[in-house]
C-alpha cells in the first residue's frame, strides 16, 4: 500500500506524474482503454487506485471509457480517462454529453501525430482545435497544456479543481514528448495540496431543480442515492432537467452553459509571461513547444531581437483579451506549435488587423527547434 | 353528497412516475408503456429503497423510459446506456442499476457494450424492448427486423438475418436471460423482480408492437401483433438458447433460459484489492 500522496522527489515521466496528480486530487474512478502514448497513465492508475479504495476499469473502447466516467461521476466521485488521437475522436460525442449534463470529469489527451493512426509513438499538438470544436454544437470547455512532468502532476490537480468548480469536462492536452519524458517531479505534502469538491445541494429535496444555477452560474450537484431523484438528459432541458424542445429553452440553457465559462475567464485562464514586458514581438506557445519557445526567446534576445513569450497554461478558454491588448502595442505574434496552424489562427483572429501573426509549425513527430523560431523571427521582422 | 370529500384515485405506481411529465411520447398501440409499468411494479415489489435504484436509457422510443421514472435517471447518448450504467455500478456497488432501452440502441449501435457487460457479468439489469424496428426515426430496418420484412429502408424486404438476442446474451456470458412479450405482463413483472435481485448481468428481451412504424408496413394491424404474441408463443423455460430465433410462422419461445450464479466484477475487484492489502 502506498499513500494517497507520494510526497517527495521523484524521477518519473509525464504520464506517471499525471496519474499521481489524479490520485492526489482525489480521483477514485478511472475508465480506461489502452492507446499509445497515453497507456502509462492507465497502467499507473490501475496500480494506484486500490491504494485509495478507487476503481480502475478497462472498458471495451474509448466510447465506453468516456461514458463510464460520466456514470461514475454521478455517484459523487472524481473521475478520469486518458487517451490519444484516435481514442479522442471516439470520445467526442460523449464530450458533448458531459458538457450538456454538466458532469465533472478530467480527460487526458497525450497527443500523437495524426490524422488517423498517424504516428502512434511520436508527438504532436494537433488536437487543439478538436478539443474545442470536436463535439457537435456550440460549447465551452477548459483545456490545459502541461509543459513538463512536474506540470502533468500540478495541472492534473488543477484540472480536477476546475472541473469540480465549473461542472465541465476539463482536458489535459499533453503530448507524447511530455508524456514520455522523465524529469524531476516534486510532490508536496498532502496538506499543501488544495483540492476542490463539487457543491452539493441543500434545502428541500422535492423542490430541488438540478439545473438551477448557483454561484458563478454553476448548479449544485447531488449524487445518485442522495434522494433528489434527478433526471439527467442529453436533450435540451429546463432547470428541472426535463427535456423541452423549444427555442427559448435552448437559448437559456446554452447561454448558461457558455456563460459559466465565459463569465469566469479571470478565474479560469492561466498564462505565464517571460520577458514580455518590454517585448515588441510576442511568441505564443504551450505544452512541449513552450520549452522550445523559452530557449528561442533567450537566443533572440542575445541577437538583439526584442522578443518575449506568452505561454498558455490554459489554451481554452482562449485568452482573447490578452492577445487583443498586446496586439495594440507589439509588432507581431509568432505561434510555436506542433501542428500546421491551429492556435496560431486564434492568435491571428484576436490580433485582427493590429499586428501580423506568424506560425512556426510542424506536421508532427518531433519537437520544433529554437533555430526554426529564430529563422522565422529574422525573416518576418 | 357535497360534504363528502372524494379522494382522487391514486395510480398504484404514482410514487415512481414523474406525473408532471405526462402525457408521454409513446404512440397509441405501442407496447413500451406496458413494459415500463411492469418494470416499475417490479421495482416496487422488490421492497428495496427507491434511493438505491438508478435507471439508465439510451436513445429511441424505449430510451425515453428514464425520463418518466421518479428515480435518479439518465438519458444518455445513443447506444451508451450500458457503459454509463457500468460506471455507476462500479463506482457505487450498493446501487441497483436498470438499463431500459430498445433493440436498436442496445444491439446495433450499442452491441459491443452489451456483449462486454455480459462477459464481465456486470451486476446490472438490462431490459430490451424489441419492437423489431427503429421506431423514433420512422421505421427503418433494425438488427432485429425479421428477414424479408419491410421497413422504411428495406422497402422490398429485409435481406438480412436478425439477432437471436437470448442466444447472444447467453453466449456473451449473461447469467440471467429471459424473453417475454408485453402481453405477458405478470410473467414480465416476476421476471424483472428476479432480474433485479439476481447477482450479475441479467437480460430480459420483451417483444413489443410498434403498429405505426413496423405493423403498418407489414400488414399487421394494432391487435394482430398482440394476437401473434398470444397465439404464436410457447413458454419453455430452460430452452436451448440456440433454438430461440424469432419466427412467427414456427412460433416463438418465451421463458427463462439462463439463471446461474457467478461472481461479479465489482466483487472480484474488491477481493483482489483486499488480497493485495493482505
Amino acid at each position: 500500500m502506498e499513500p494517497k500522496v507520494l510526497t517527495g522527489e521523484h524521477f518519473i515521466n509525464g504520464d506517471m506524474a499525471c496519474a499521481e496528480g489524479a490520485i492526489a486530487a482525489g480521483c477514485t474512478f478511472f475508465g480506461a482503454y489502452p492507446i499509445t502514448p497515453a497507456t502509462e497513465v492507465a497502467e499507473r492508475m490501475s496500480e494506484r487506485l486500490p491504494d485509495v479504495c478507487g476503481v480502475f476499469m478497462q472498458m471495451e473502447d474509448e466510447i465506453a471509457a468516456m461514458t463510464s466516467i460520466l456514470g461514475a461521476a454521478w455517484t459523487g466521485v472524481k473521475t478520469m480517462t486518458a487517451t490519444s488521437g484516435p481514442g479522442f475522436s471516439l470520445m467526442m460525442e460523449t464530450v458533448g454529453l458531459a458538457v450538456v449534463t454538466e458532469t465533472p470529469c478530467v480527460v487526458v489527451n497525450v497527443q500523437r501525430g495524426g490524422p488517423s493512426t498517424g504516428l502512434p509513438t511520436m508527438g504532436a499538438q494537433a488536437d487543439m482545435m478538436q478539443v474545442k470544436w470536436g463535439s457537435h454544437g456550440d460549447y465551452e470547455i477548459i483545456a490545459i497544456a502541461p509543459s513538463s512532468p512536474q506540470e502533468m502532476f500540478d495541472l492534473t490537480i488543477e484540472a480536477f479543481n476546475l472541473s469540480e468548480k465549473y461542472r465541465v469536462p476539463v482536458f489535459i492536452m499533453s503530448d507524447e514528448v511530455v508524456g514520455h519524458m522523465s524529469e524531476k517531479v516534486v510532490i508536496p505534502e498532502a496538506k499543501e495540496i488544495k483540492t476542490i469538491a463539487r457543491i452539493k445541494p441543500k434545502g428541500r429535496k422535492d423542490q430541488f431543480k438540478p439545473y438551477q444555477p448557483g454561484e458563478n452560474g454553476v448548479p449544485p450537484m447531488p449524487a445518485i442515492g442522495d434522494g433528489y431523484n434527478v433526471h439527467v438528459t442529453g436533450l435540451t432541458h429546463d432547470e428541472q432537467g426535463y427535456p423541452v424542445m423549444s427555442v427559448d429553452t435552448q437559448k437559456d440553457m446554452m447561454e448558461r452553459l457558455l456563460g459559466k465559462i465565459r463569465n469566469n475567464l479571470d478565474d479560469i485562464i492561466r498564462t505565464e509571461s517571460y520577458r514580455l514586458d518590454d517585448a515588441d514581438i510576442v511568441i505564443v506557445s504551450y505544452g512541449v513547444s513552450a520549452r522550445t519557445a523559452f530557449t528561442a526567446v533567450d537566443m533572440a534576445r542575445e541577437m538583439g531581437i526584442n522578443v518575449g513569450l506568452l505561454r498558455l497554461i490554459t489554451v481554452w478558454p482562449f485568452p482573447e483579451e490578452m492577445i487583443r491588448e498586446l496586439s495594440k502595442r507589439v509588432k507581431g505574434f509568432v505561434t510555436v506549435e506542433i501542428n500546421m496552424g491551429q492556435i496560431s489562427r486564434e492568435v491571428q483572429r484576436c490580433a485582427g488587423g493590429n499586428a501580423p501573426s506568424y506560425l512556426v509549425g510542424h506536421a508532427g513527430g518531433t519537437v520544433i527547434t529554437p533555430d526554426e523560431v529564430i529563422h522565422l523571427l529574422k525573416k518576418a521582422f | 353528497m357535497a360534504n363528502v370529500k372524494e379522494k382522487q384515485p391514486v395510480h398504484p405506481l404514482e410514487e415512481l412516475i414523474r406525473t408532471e411529465r405526462l402525457p408521454h411520447i409513446w404512440c397509441p398501440g405501442c407496447g413500451i408503456g406496458t413494459v415500463f409499468s411492469a418494470c416499475l411494479a417490479a421495482i416496487q415489489e422488490t421492497g428495496i429503497d427507491y434511493r438505491k435504484f438508478s435507471m439508465v436509457s439510451g436513445i429511441g422510443c424505449s430510451g425515453r423510459g428514464a425520463g418518466y421514472v421518479k428515480l435518479d435517471s439518465f438519458h444518455t447518448t445513443h447506444g451508451r446506456a450500458i457503459p454509463f450504467a457500468s460506471g455507476i455500478k462500479m463506482a457505487n456497488p450498493s446501487l441497483n442499476v436498470i438499463v431500459f432501452s430498445g433493440d436498436g440502441d442496445l444491439f446495433a449501435i450499442g452491441g459491443n457494450h452489451f456483449i462486454h457487460a455480459a462477459r464481465r457479468n456486470m451486476d446490472i439489469t438490462v431490459i430490451c424492448i424489441n419492437n423489431f424496428i427503429y421506431g423514433m426515426t420512422g421505421g427503418q430496418v433494425a438488427a432485429t427486423t425479421p428477414h424479408m420484412d419491410r421497413s422504411a429502408t428495406t422497402p422490398y424486404g429485409n435481406p438480412e438475418t436478425p439477432f437471436n438476442l437470448p442466444l447472444l446474451a447467453y453466449a456473451s456470458g449473461a447469467t440471467y436471460v429471459a424473453r417475454w412479450t408485453m402481453i405477458h405482463s405478470r410473467d414480465l413483472t416476476d421476471s424483472f423482480v428476479e432480474a433485479i435481485n439476481h447477482r450479475g448481468f441479467s437480460f430480459i428481451e420483451v417483444l413489443s408492437p410498434c403498429p405505426i412504424n413496423y405493423g403498418r408496413r407489414n400488414k399487421l394491424k394494432s391487435l394482430d401483433m398482440l394476437k401473434l404474441f398470444a397465439d404464436k408463443t410457447i413458454i419453455k423455460n430452460n430452452a436451448d438458447p440456440a433454438e430461440l430465433a424469432i419466427d412467427f410462422k414456427k412460433g416463438i419461445v418465451l421463458g427463462k433460459f439462463v439463471d446461474v450464479d457467478k461472481p461479479t466484477p465489482e466483487e472480484n475487484y474488491e477481493k483482489i484489492c483486499m488480497m493485495r492489502e493482505g
